[in-house]
C-alpha cells in the first residue's frame, strides 16, 4: 500500500475542530496580563510567554505529524516552508512566507501579515519591551526540537512596536542525532 | 468514534477486515527509548521480564533501522554503520514476518515508535498503526495530566487502543 500524500494546510484546517477567534484572542490576552501583574517584569513575562510556548511545541509536533502526513523534511528549507504554509494554517488560520534565507540555509524568517493572536490589541507605554506573541516562538522552537534540531527563534518586526508585519526569524544551530539510549552495561 | 468536542479522528479507522484477536502484542516507545506502553493479549511464552525485554525490543529496531539503511541499494550517501540518524531519514523498514509473527512499525519523525506484533498473516498494518498515532495524539498528546516522556496512565488512551486493536483483521 503506497504511504498517504501529505495534505495541504487548507485541508487540515477544514476538517479540525476550530473554536471562536474572538474567545482565542481574548483568552491569551488575559494570560498575558494575569502573566504581567504576576512577574510584573516585561523580560520575565517574555521567558514565560517562550517556556510556555515551548511546553506547548512538544506536544503540538505530534498533533501536526499524525494530522498531516508529511514525512521527514529533507533539509531545514523544506522544514521552514512546511512550517510557514501547513502549520501556521493548520493551527492558526492564516499563511505565512519564508524569506530571507542566508548563504548556508539555516537562517531563514518567516513573516505573518496576519496574526490572530493581536486582534484588538495594543501596548502600552508601560509594557514596551514586551513581545507579546512570544508564545510563537517558544512553540516553533519547541517542536522542532522534538524533530532533532535545535533553534533559536527570535522576532525581528512586531507589529504591536510600530513595524508593518511580523517576523520571526529561525535559526537552526544543529542538529542532534539519535544516541542509543541504553548504557552497555547489562 | 467521538471524542471531547466530536471531532473526528483522522485518518478514520481501516475497517476490520476479519473478526478475532490477531494482535499480539503492541509497544510504544518514545525517541529515548523508554516504553511508554505495553500491552498484551496473546503471548503464551515470556522469557524475559519486562524491563530487559523492552530494551530488547528497543535495541533489536535501532539496529535493524540502522542496518536497513546501510543496506539501501537506491541511497546514494551511505553514512557508517552504528553513525545515528535522524528518526525517519534514509530507508526506514516497516514490517517483517517471521513463521509465527509479524512484526509492524511505525516510526516519526519526533521519534514515537509504534509497534504492533500479529499473526504472521496479516497484512500491511500502516494505515492501522497511523491510526493508533492518531490516538496517541488525541487522548495522550492532548492530555494536561500527562507528562511527556512518562508511561502512558490514561485509561481512555487503553480502552480505545484496545478497542481497535482486537477488532484489526
Amino acid at each position: 500500500m503506497a504511504p498517504v500524500a501529505p495534505r495541504s494546510g487548507d485541508a487540515i484546517f477544514a476538517s479540525v475542530e476550530r473554536v471562536n477567534s474572538e474567545l482565542f484572542t481574548l483568552t491569551y490576552g488575559a494570560m498575558v496580563r494575569q502573566l504581567l501583574t504576576d512577574l510584573e517584569e516585561v523580560e520575565e513575562v517574555n521567558k514565560q510567554l517562550d517556556q510556555m510556548g515551548y511546553n506547548i511545541g512538544i506536544r503540538l509536533v505530534d498533533e501536526f505529524l499524525a494530522k498531516s502526513n508529511v514525512s521527514r523534511c529533507v533539509d531545514f528549507k523544506e522544514t521552514a516552508e512546511v512550517i510557514a504554509k501547513v502549520g501556521f494554517k493548520m493551527f492558526l488560520g492564516v499563511t505565512a512566507s519564508v524569506t530571507n534565507w542566508d548563504a548556508e540555509g539555516t537562517t531563514c524568517s518567516i513573516i505573518l501579515e496576519d496574526n490572530p493572536l493581536v486582534d484588538f490589541v495594543e501596548l502600552p507605554d508601560t509594557c514596551q519591551g514586551l513581545y507579546y506573541c512570544n508564545i510563537l516562538s517558544g512553540v516553533i522552537r519547541g517542536a522542532l526540537e522534538m524533530v532533532s534540531m535545535k533553534t533559536e527563534v527570535t522576532w525581528l518586526r512586531d507589529m504591536l512596536r510600530g513595524d508593518d508585519a511580523f517576523e520571526l526569524q529561525v535559526k537552526l544551530l544543529k542538529q542532534v542525532h539519535e544516541e542509543y539510549p541504553y548504557k552497555d552495561d547489562e | 468514534m467521538q471524542f471531547f468536542g466530536g471531532s473526528e479522528i483522522s485518518p478514520s479507522p481501516p475497517v476490520p477486515t476479519a473478526s478475532g484477536n490477531n494482535a499480539y502484542m503492541l509497544y510504544i516507545f518514545n525517541r529515548n527509548g523508554v516504553c511508554l506502553l505495553y500491552r498484551e493479549w496473546n503471548r503464551p511464552l515470556k522469557t524475559l521480564n519486562s524491563q530487559q525485554d523492552h530494551k530488547l525490543m528497543f535495541g533489536l529496531l535501532f539496529s535493524l533501522k540502522s542496518l536497513t539503511a546501510k543496506m539501501d541499494p537506491t541511497c546514494v550517501d551511505k553514512g557508517n554503520l552504528g553513525v545515528p540518524q535522524l528518526p525517519g531519514q534514509g530507508c526506514s523498514f516497516h514490517s517483517f514476518r517471521t513463521n509465527t509473527y509479524k512484526l509492524s512499525l511505525m516510526e516519526s519523525p519526533s521519534g514515537i515508535k509504534i509497534i504492533l506484533v500479529t499473526h504472521p498473516r496479516t497484512g500491511d498494518l500502516r494505515e492501522s498503526l497511523k491510526y493508533i498515532y492518531n490516538l496517541y495524539v488525541e487522548y495522550v498528546v492532548k492530555n494536561p495530566l500527562y507528562s511527556p516522556g512518562a508511561p502512558i496512565r490514561c485509561e481512555l488512551f487503553d480502552t480505545s487502543v484496545d478497542q481497535y486493536v482486537r477488532g484489526l483483521g
